[in-house]
């Protein structure tokens, strides 16, 4: 048992092999994409919306289609079923989620120049349940919009979740949900941080 | 596999997810392909003509359009509730008349004059929503040819224009709702307590049309909405929805739409009639008005689906539908057991001591006919058929009677749905009101026309389509873009009506009508000057009017033609003024001659190889 833990604690000391850091810096570029690039995309698409309405969530701000105006229409078309209007200043993470992602690229640069391998276990693991986090408050966010609908609405409609991931028909939209390339980037920066671990092991030094 | 191999995969990888495909949004659907087989239904080659006449009114345009079915073609404008230099309505004195202070108004629902429940192709009555007011068009020649109002007590006549049977009374009800007498202040705050809606039967002359108001119902302040009229069973009946029975004066959007039901009117409008006749009503505002509290079995409400927009009697006259904009059903009412309800006095309540009747008890069934249902019309073969505006669509489903398997479900009736572009408000089938509905092609007609055709910038027509109700399928045959904005229409059969093309030179009583050079002539009264204008091929005689300024001066203008399309016009430059004349027409215009100087006038409806040449001069001296 003694003789487990030991090894663990050595390998977790062992420090990275240059190919561990080169696909580290690598995991780092695609991380600073995920920052930078679009993480979500919800659109609506009705009948007389055929060329659908847009919502890209980046890490930092809420961008919509037809130059920003798809926003407003959303939020004016919501108003009769009672649902508070989508604005960026309720998305607390947006100013919180690009620090972070700047903590983790200084942490996998870090790992890069001086690393061991507990830096990278240090740095997946606590990326994982960011990662799960702001997963699950944007889940929140969708499923709190649908159930919090003013009861002295136009138009009464049973509390709903937008769906996060595939797509569902709300009343006469279609709407769809899927993450992009950012949110893509932030999984291949967890891929690379376990990459590195593993060739780093025992056996490849 | 060697790290260089791993890290090299791993950046494929990483490309690959980064490439997002750009392919069509979920949900959309593909444009429709255009068959050969649509086109040539509705073609109409040159020279060839249309079935049916589509009188579509032009909504805040004041104008009633007229296109021919099936080629959609707009084939003329009938001038009503607005100037029309074109025709030179609102000019001459008999159309200013008729305007009066009002430079526009807001057409709503053309009604067709009945005659036993059938299209008898004499009169078009439209609605003016903005000035109270309703109006008579004459499908002899197309003219307008009375403007009633504005309307005694009554605001926003959106209610109308609903004909009875047999041309009876155009039925009017108030969309708003305002202190009576009119012109009083009552504070909008007050509204359940001030205000006062009303419900006008306008009594039509059976031989020349002329309307007046019959008598008025005074109801609370709800908004009414639309109607129609009875027939068999419910002959001598008539229906409106209203929304906002909860009495709200200001912020509607909400506060409009609290309740899940608002009523409908049920109008025994015979009763009021012999309500009248026996001296019930009192005097108001020049109009014997009913206060239905008092005088029992003119009025009733139903409770209806929230915040309804059309009711709409089938052909029988037994089935009443109802349909809930906020709610995706199409109620159905049995008026037979109305009738009963009425006769046996099984009510749940009075609202102002109008006997409320038992939705539960009278409903036949909500059929589930998709999201937005506003207006519905039949084709007389026992189908429904009720437009969608938030999912841009026509349904088409069976009236009753059901199996006890379509009540279980009654998405089984629901047949057909197809979509148009984009949220249909009405939608017309030919004489849906009448005993005998046509049952061919339905119109609908699109509040948005977006992206469906080559952009004409900011102000957008409105998009109406065509579609052929003949088979179990919908289709849709051809699509036009129509003036703002059709609230609704009539189809008329083209063989149904024999306009005449000239006014008969004997049927010309007008005093002031010359018919010969020598004839014509110019008068002076002190400071008038009354001009006898004749205007043939291609002159005007006199051509030359002299006067003084500050002179009153009037032109009787005879178009002394027999000739079909040979019209002319009279513009005087710089002087607001241009007549247009029929053939076999008389129109009399007045102005001041204000101004010194020498103006010319001239044919302004091109007649003739020497049009050009018709002209003349006003010589003003000082």
């Amino acid at each position: 048992m003694h003789a487990i833990l030991r090894a663990i604690d050595a390998f977790l000391e062992r420090p990275l092999s240059a190919a561990s850091r080169g696909v580290v810096l690598l995991g780092m570029a695609a991380l600073i994409g995920g920052g930078l690039l679009p993480l979500w995309r919800i659109q609506l698409v009705a009948p007389q919306y055929e060329e659908g309405l847009t919502l890209v969530m980046y890490s930092h701000a809420i961008a919509a289609g037809h130059g920003g105006q798809d926003l407003n229409e959303i939020n004016t078309l919501n108003h009769y079923i009672g649902m508070k209007p989508i604005v960026q200043s309720d998305f607390a993470e947006m100013t919180w989620m690009p620090f972070a992602i700047g903590i983790f690229a200084l942490l996998a640069l870090r790992a890069a120049a001086v690393g061991r391998i507990r830096h990278l276990v240090d740095l997946g693991v606590l990326f994982l349940y960011f990662g799960l986090f702001s997963l699950a408050t944007f889940a929140y966010r969708l499923w709190s919009y649908g159930h919090h609908l003013d009861p002295h609405a136009p138009m009464r409609i049973a509390p709903f979740t937008p769906i996060l991931i595939g797509q569902q028909q709300i009343a006469n939209f279609v709407q769809s949900s899927l993450p992009m390339a950012g949110t893509a980037c932030m999984g291949a920066f967890l891929m690379t941080v376990v990459a590195a671990i593993w060739l780093s092991r025992p056996e490849v030094s | 596999m060697s790290p260089r191999t791993r890290l090299l995969s791993a950046g494929a990888l990483l490309t690959a997810t980064l490439l997002t495909p750009a392919c069509r949004p979920p949900g959309s659907r593909a444009a429709a392909a255009s068959a050969t087989s649509p086109a040539a239904s509705t073609y109409v080659a040159p020279g060839a003509k249309d079935q049916f006449y589509l009188f579509y009114s032009g909504g805040h345009s004041g104008q009633v359009y007229v296109a021919g079915l099936p080629s959609m073609r707009h084939i003329a404008t009938i001038p009503v509730f607005a100037r029309y230099p074109a025709t030179g309505y609102g000019y001459d004195e008999e159309s200013r008349k008729m305007l009066g202070e009002f430079t526009w108004g807001d057409m709503h629902h053309p009604g067709l004059s009945q005659t036993d429940g059938r299209y008898d192709g004499r009169w078009l009555f439209v609605n003016d929503n903005a000035n109270n007011r309703v109006a008579r068009i004459d499908l002899r020649d197309f003219k307008t040819r009375q403007i009633l109002g504005p309307i005694p007590n009554s605001s926003g006549t959106h209610g109308s224009s609903f004909v009875t049977e047999n041309t009876e009374y155009v039925l009017v009800a108030t969309r708003f709702s305002i202190p009576l007498p009119k012109g009083r202040y009552a504070d909008p705050q007050r509204y359940e307590a001030e205000f006062s809606g009303m419900v006008s039967g306008l009594a039509v002359d059976p031989k020349s049309g002329t309307l007046s108001v019959g008598w008025q119902i005074l109801t609370p302040p709800f908004n009414w909405d639309l109607g129609s009229t009875g027939k068999g069973p419910s002959s001598g009946w008539a229906f409106w929805t209203s929304y906002n029975s909860e009495m709200a004066g200001t912020g509607l959007e909400a506060n409009a739409t609290r309740l899940d039901r608002d009523y409908a009117a049920i109008v025994n409008w015979r009763a009021a009639e012999q309500a009248i006749k026996d001296g019930k009503g009192t005097l108001t505002g020049g109009v014997p008005m009913i206060d239905p509290a008092k005088v029992p079995g003119v009025m009733y409400f139903l409770p209806v689906p929230k915040s309804p927009h059309g009711i709409d009697t089938d052909p029988s006259g037994r089935w009443i539908v109802a349909s809930g904009k906020l709610q995706p059903v199409a109620s159905v009412f049995d008026f037979e057991k109305i009738r009963q309800a009425i006769d046996r006095h099984e009510f749940t309540g009075n609202v102002r001591g109008v006997p409320v009747l038992n939705y539960e008890a009278l409903l036949e069934g909500d059929v589930p006919v998709g999201l937005g249902p506003l207006h519905t019309q039949y084709d007389g073969k026992g189908n429904a058929y009720t437009s969608l505006f938030v999912e841009s669509a026509v349904a088409k489903w069976r009236l009753p009677p059901w199996s006890p398997e379509d009540r279980k479900d009654l998405n089984k009736v629901v047949l057909d749905k197809i979509p148009v572009h984009y949220n249909i408000g009405h939608l017309v089938i030919g004489g849906s009101d009448t005993r005998e509905p046509y049952g061919q092609y339905l119109v609908a007609m699109n509040k948005l026309s977006k992206g469906r055709h080559v952009s004409v910038g900011p102000s957008q027509p409105e998009s109406s389509e065509l579609i052929d109700i003949t088979g179990s399928k919908m289709g849709l045959l051809a699509e036009a873009f129509t003036e703002p904005e059709p609230h609704f229409a009539q189809i008329l059969k083209a063989d149904r009506i024999t306009p005449i093309e000239v006014y008969p030179k004997g049927e010309n009583h007008d005093a002031d009508a010359v018919w010969s050079a020598d004839q014509t002539g110019i008068t002076r009264t002190g400071n008038k000057v009354v001009v006898k204008m004749m205007a043939i091929r291609s002159k005007f005689v006199p051509d030359v009017i002299e006067a003084h300024a500050g002179d009153e001066i009037t032109i009787h203008l005879t178009n002394v033609e027999q000739t079909t399309d040979m019209i002319h016009g009279l513009g005087i430059v710089e002087h607001d003024m241009n007549v247009v004349v029929d053939p076999g027409e008389t129109k009399t215009v007045r102005f001041k001659a204000n101004k010194t100087g020498v103006y010319p006038f001239y044919c302004t409806n091109f007649c003739s190889a020497l049009h050009q040449e018709m002209q003349g001069y006003l010589a003003v001296k000082p």
